[in-house]
């Protein structure tokens, strides 16, 4: 029988089980909770941009207790102002995990895949867990696993967008060739996508505006939830091939049957 | 009228032959079929943007506002982010046809010294507002560039964002500002129409219509974040200008990519001693005007004032707009109680900032003070 506990994954050594993460600023405060646990969801992000300390309606006290805080860098558009974003993260108490988005496209919302590079150099340094959101590229995915990345954070499409895995093909290579765990950041717009993106492999899958923008926000994290498992345990156990086998002439009959001149040498 | 469905102006001169274009549209020209169709693609074009404008659409704004709510809850979630503005000084030298603060208006005239402004921001920040918004008159020896920065300097000290409407600056000048702690700059058009722009700004430095249209760019390659731009809707005929700001909008957006930009959709209200009378435009118009707008610049912020109702604010909420000003004083010294002079302008709203957020609240969404770092 499956269990969630028994399938961790690893974080710089830090271990995971929920693997669905969530996000915190889309929706009403009060609700964060809620949605929280119908997700069952250990991993929530926070924009560092909405932390009102010590004012009103301030995101913080409105995160539940007993999960990890992953403070995302939104806002910056360099890796040095990441890096001042990371900081703030460490004064307000939020740890050491943090999520690097250096956007330079506000219209699409884009990551800047090469100020990201940096940003995780220079957080690496400072003693950071980071985990950057990037535009799915192989080979870039190996250098941020080199410069220190405890995970990568590919984009399955543009945020917001409730595409999917537009960038399936690219993502399936990172799963492939890299050590560090791949975790789909945005684009997952329904509980499919999510599934589908589990039964590729990836450890984890990062869902906000899907759910913030539901009807009925808890009960969307919690379809979600069952989505991220499903997909999880199909991986598991191993997918069968796509497509029907092809039936063609047998292709290694020579090999068995004594045909003049086949196997003989004069 | 746009030969190229996909052209965007990259220079100035491109900008305004694009907004030429745009001022010589025909409205009229546009069929239902055509506005129907547009809501069915993903991403506009200037023309696109014609169509969701002309009276043709009207016919649409039920499935025109059920797109932009869409689109703002994917790009804001369920937030809507307050902020507060704060007048410096009303001392102006520009002659407005239409504005409170003309130069030949006999009104009462002030300007708050650094104390006067400190307590200003004081009493501001103990309603728990997070983002303000600096406001001067256009008169550069009773606010010059160096007054200016000293203000948002205090305003930094104590708020996270600071935004500036003042007139504008000169790249070197707005260099200044942001060092002093300037987020983001608002300087509106009023008209994109030049030859109108010439007959209702009569005497002053605003009479130029270029400085004025360059003010966002200048702001933005000066290294701040930030910047809006928006017509003062009913000096001309609002489905142009709207246009043209858009043409407007999808240049800044195309030259600074990473730059944080809104819309203000401000309509023209009563003031102390204007004769004029301009264009009525009715909520209907302002409502098709803010769905157009966000459908056609989604990650744009839309900003709407206390000029309007709080029935008309709160209903907007989500649907396009998502960010609101609270609490809200144009006078002035407002804050502290102590007048030293006369509104700019007769607000609608007049709402404190807890009764605004207990709007927001009870319409499902999530009153923000503070979205903005400041790096």
């Amino acid at each position: 029988m499956y269990s969630p506990d028994d399938d961790p994954f690893y974080l710089k050594g830090y271990k995971f089980t929920g693997r669905l993460i969530l996000g915190s600023g889309k929706y009403p405060l009060p609700q964060i909770k809620e949605v929280v646990e119908a997700g069952e969801a250990e991993i929530v992000t926070l924009a560092l941009r909405r932390v009102n300390a010590g004012g009103q309606e301030n995101i913080l006290d409105f995160l539940p207790q007993g999960k990890t805080v992953l403070p995302n860098t939104s806002g910056a558009r360099t890796a040095q102002e990441a890096l001042t974003l990371a900081h703030l993260a460490r004064e307000l108490g939020c740890g050491d995990f943090i999520k690097i988005e250096v956007i330079t496209c506000a219209k699409y919302l884009l990551p800047d895949n090469e100020q990201t590079l940096q940003a995780i150099k220079l957080l690496v340094k400072d003693g950071f867990i980071a985990l950057p959101y990037m535009t799915p590229d192989l080979v870039m995915a190996q250098k941020m696993e080199e410069a220190g990345a405890a995970a990568v954070m590919p984009l399955g499409s543009p945020i917001g967008s409730n595409k999917g895995l537009m960038t399936k093909e690219l993502i399936r290579l990172m799963i492939n060739e890299l050590t560090v765990p791949v975790i789909v950041d945005a684009g997952i717009g329904r509980p499919s996508q999510a599934c589908q993106a589990m039964e590729m492999g990836v450890a984890a899958v990062m869902v906000n505006t899907a759910v913030a923008t539901a009807d009925d926000p808890p009960a969307m994290a919690r379809a979600f939830a069952q989505a991220v498992r499903a997909g999880r345990e199909a991986y598991l156990a191993g997918l069968g091939p796509v497509g029907e086998p092809q039936a063609s002439s047998p292709l290694t009959g020579f090999l068995f049957t004594s045909e003049p001149g086949s196997s003989k040498t004069d | 009228m746009y030969p190229n469905n996909a052209h965007i102006p990259h220079n100035l001169t491109e900008l305004q032959n694009d907004i030429n274009k745009a001022l010589a549209f025909d409205f009229s020209s546009v069929t239902t079929q055509k506005a129907r169709r547009v809501l069915e693609r993903e991403s506009l074009t200037v023309e696109d943007l014609a169509a969701l404008l002309s009276p043709a659409a009207e016919n649409y704004l039920e499935p025109m506002a059920q797109r932009a709510m869409d689109l703002t809850k994917r790009f804001f979630g369920r937030n809507i982010n307050l902020f507060t503005p704060l007048y410096l000084s009303n001392y102006c030298l520009n002659l407005c046809a239409y504005c409170g603060f003309s130069f030949s208006n006999k009104i009462r005239r002030g300007r708050l010294n650094f104390l006067e402004i400190e307590k200003e921001l004081l009493a501001v920040k103990e309603t728990g507002l997070k983002d303000i918004l600096l406001l001067t008159g256009d008169n550069r020896a009773k606010s010059g560039p160096a007054y200016i920065a000293e203000a948002v300097k205090l305003a930094a000290g104590l708020f996270p964002s600071v935004g500036l409407e003042v007139y504008p600056l000169k790249t070197e000048e707005y260099a200044q500002v942001k060092k002093a702690g300037a987020d983001y700059v608002c300087v509106y058009q009023e008209t994109y129409d030049p030859d109108l722009y010439g007959r209702v700004h009569l005497k002053g430095p605003k009479r130029d219509y270029l400085f004025r249209l360059e003010s966002q760019s200048r702001a933005l390659s000066a290294g701040i974040r930030g910047a809006s731009l928006g017509a003062l809707l009913g000096l001309g005929d609002f489905r142009r200008d709207v246009l043209a700001m858009g043409v407007h909008g999808l240049y800044l957006s195309r030259k600074f990519p990473a730059s944080d930009l809104a819309y203000s959709v401000p309509r023209l209200r009563p003031v102390i001693g204007t004769r004029e009378t301009f264009n009525e435009i009715s909520e209907k118009n302002l409502f098709q005007i803010i769905l157009a707008l966000r459908i056609f610049s989604p990650s744009f912020g839309l900003t709407l004032s206390t000029r309007e109702q709080p029935s008309f604010r709160d209903r907007l909420m989500g649907i396009g707009v998502n960010r609101l000003s609270a609490g809200v004083s144009t006078s002035v010294g407002g804050y502290a109680g102590e007048d030293h002079g006369d509104n700019q302008f007769l607000k609608s709203d007049s709402r404190d900032v807890g009764e605004v957020c207990r709007a927001v609240i009870t319409r499902g969404f999530q009153p923000v003070f503070t979205d903005y770092a400041r790096l």
